[in-house]
């Protein structure tokens, strides 16, 4: 029998577990499947061992007939096989008061004779073969059988949709979409995305605003199924959302904000590549499946676990693309500067993920500079129209390409000579930001005692980067409310 | 077409109803909070909300959130809880 049709046997049972200690107290049992050829070699053992009188009980995988004869018990969903850690067909055990006292695998004479103290066993056949793959550990039904017989600990309320229920509809009309199909979170999927990390799935990885839940990785890894990820993006969902459930980050704040800002997500390190995430071409767009999903895997966890939706706490007046999800990674190979995690005080074999809240990103578009200073000039003048030309104190992040890193890069300008130039040219005259120049009413309040001095357009400047090989095109991520009084970016170290 | 079992991506919490307050007939005699959360323009909207309520014979007590950008502390909203007998929360811009 196909594997396809062992699935289909296995449906209603599910989670039920009828099977422990049905095998008999005392004597052999044999576990066969008559799609093996060894095991339909030694069908005619098992009928000599009984002809000997052996206590003797026969367990088939597939085959409910075979082998002829013998009375053989049907595993149909693989339940006994399973519990038993059957991994090859034949596998003769010897039990005792109840419990395995021993067992051999495969075929082999001698073993056999030995291990049932029958001689002349199998007269017939080669000395020895080797046994075949148990059904119970096909590739194919492997998760699904660890889903229903595992005691895995996973604790999710299960969901049954209906037999003319299309789960894609049902989801959406659960509510637990963000507007784009989901991968159904069925138990198999969860266990397989649950791999992809060392930590026990009851473990509480944040406290989620802004209904301040519990989020276990098991919660996680159901919205990052529902997300599209692999299980080996799941290590970097977790850090991504401890980084936003700080209070520095301040993600209820960030949430419930009419400004259209959301967490701009920055992978360093070695996972990088083991996760083929994109750090080149089209960086900020589509089409790389890791940094598609691992945004958005964060956002449905603040969507369907801190219950924060579009029109209740959340409040954007246009929203943004970090509002689905906005993940992507440094370029550090192509990059002659200490990557963003170092500066931020990681080593660079560490895996980090960095959370920034930001807007959308805006083009800083300069084709003509051929010198670092000239390039810094266009850097500056887009830059201080970031969020407002009139406010200050904001943080921004600078998405540098490579064409235009290679303008410092040639002139010898490491990332501190980058950031000094850059910061001691972003000074602001406080007289040109005042409420009421030149008639916008942002701007500094008058009468702070602030006429005359100069501001710091930033608090922080977090430097990245990125971007495909050709175009002279950096971008820039403006900021919300900086500091303790707003978001602060944080930086969080990605483990298994 | 068979059934499919998925878990569930909730929090799985289900949200507690309690009814409002009981609305007040009338503001005379009361103790009114006036919240502002720290944005520009806040207290404009709450200077004269305090105007109109003095004339409606009721007392007022300021209060300020220490950021827009965050919920009101705890202490906070139990402070004005146990001194009010309503609140006013203001916007801003």
């Amino acid at each position: 029998m196909a594997a396809a049709d062992v699935e289909k046997t296995l449906g209603p049972q599910l989670w039920k577990d009828p099977h422990m200690e049905t095998l008999p107290d005392e004597g052999l049992v044999a576990f066969v499947k008559e799609d093996c050829p060894t095991c339909v070699l030694v069908a005619p053992v098992l009928a000599e061992l009984r002809a000997a009188g052996e206590d003797i009980a026969v367990i088939t995988q597939d085959d409910p007939g075979f082998p002829a004869g013998l009375d053989a018990v049907h595993d149909a969903d693989l339940g006994l096989s399973w519990h038993n850690d059957i991994e090859t067909v034949p596998t003769l055990l010897r039990r005792g008061g109840g419990a395995e006292t021993d067992r051999i695998v495969g075929w082999s004479r001698p073993a056999w004779e030995e291990f049932t103290g029958v001689d002349g066993l199998g007269a017939d056949l080669p000395e020895h073969r080797p046994g075949c793959g148990s059904l119970s550990v096909d590739p194919d039904l492997a998760d699904t059988l660890a889903a229903r017989f595992d005691g895995t600990g996973l604790v999710a309320r299960r969901v049954e949709f209906a037999t003319q229920e299309d789960e894609f509809e049902a989801m959406f009309e659960r509510g637990w979409s963000d507007g784009l199909p989901l991968v159904p979170p069925t138990p198999e999927r969860v266990l397989r995305m649950l791999a992809g990390t060392s930590r026990a799935a009851d473990d509480v990885v944040a406290i989620v605003p802004p209904d301040l839940i519990e989020a276990t990785v098991e919660k996680v890894a159901i919205n990052a199924v529902m997300a599209g990820c692999a299980p080996e993006y799941l290590p970097v969902v977790i850090a991504a959302l401890e980084a936003i459930c700080t209070d520095e980050f301040n993600m209820h704040g960030v949430l419930a904000t009419t400004m259209g800002v959301g967490p701009i997500l920055i992978v360093n390190g070695p996972i990088r590549h083991e996760i083929a995430m994109n750090s080149g071409m089209n960086v900020l767009g589509q089409g790389n499946r890791a940094n598609a999903t691992i945004g958005r895997a964060v956002q449905l966890c603040v969507r369907n676990l801190g219950g924060g939706r579009p029109g209740e706490i959340d409040r954007a007046t246009h929203g943004g693309p970090a509002k689905f999800g906005l993940c992507f990674a440094e370029d550090e190979e192509g990059s002659p500067w200490t990557s963003l995690a170092e500066s931020r005080g990681f080593d660079s074999s560490a895996s980090t993920v960095t959370a920034f809240c930001g807007e959308s990103p805006r083009i800083i578009f300069d084709q003509m500079a051929r010198t670092p200073e000239a390039l810094l000039s266009s850097f500056v003048a887009t830059l201080l129209g970031n969020v407002h030309p009139r406010l200050t104190g904001m943080d921004t992040t600078i998405v540098v390409a490579p064409e235009h890193m290679a303008r410092f890069r040639d002139a010898g300008w490491d990332r501190a000579r980058f950031l000094e130039e850059l910061t001691s040219r972003l000074m602001v005259d406080v007289d040109d930001i005042l409420r009421g120049v030149d008639g916008i009413e942002e701007g500094i309040p008058r009468g702070l005692g602030l006429e005359g001095a100069q501001l710091p357009k930033f608090r922080e400047i977090l430097v990245v980067h990125a971007g495909g090989p050709a175009g002279l095109f950096s971008s820039t991520f403006g900021g919300w409310v900086s500091g303790p009084m707003g978001s602060v970016p944080v930086t969080k170290e990605i483990t298994r | 077409m068979s059934t499919m079992t998925v878990l569930d991506p909730t929090d799985e919490s289900v949200p507690q109803e309690r009814p409002r307050a009981a609305r007040p007939e009338s503001l005379a005699g009361l103790t009114i909070g006036l919240l502002d959360i720290s944005k520009p323009r806040g207290n404009v909207f709450l200077n004269r909300v305090e105007e109109r309520l003095n004339g409606l014979d009721a007392s007022v007590i300021r209060f300020q959130k220490p950021t827009f950008s965050k919920p009101a502390p705890v202490d906070l909203r139990h402070e004005i809880a146990s001194q009010c007998d309503a609140v006013i929360e203001a916007l801003a811009d």
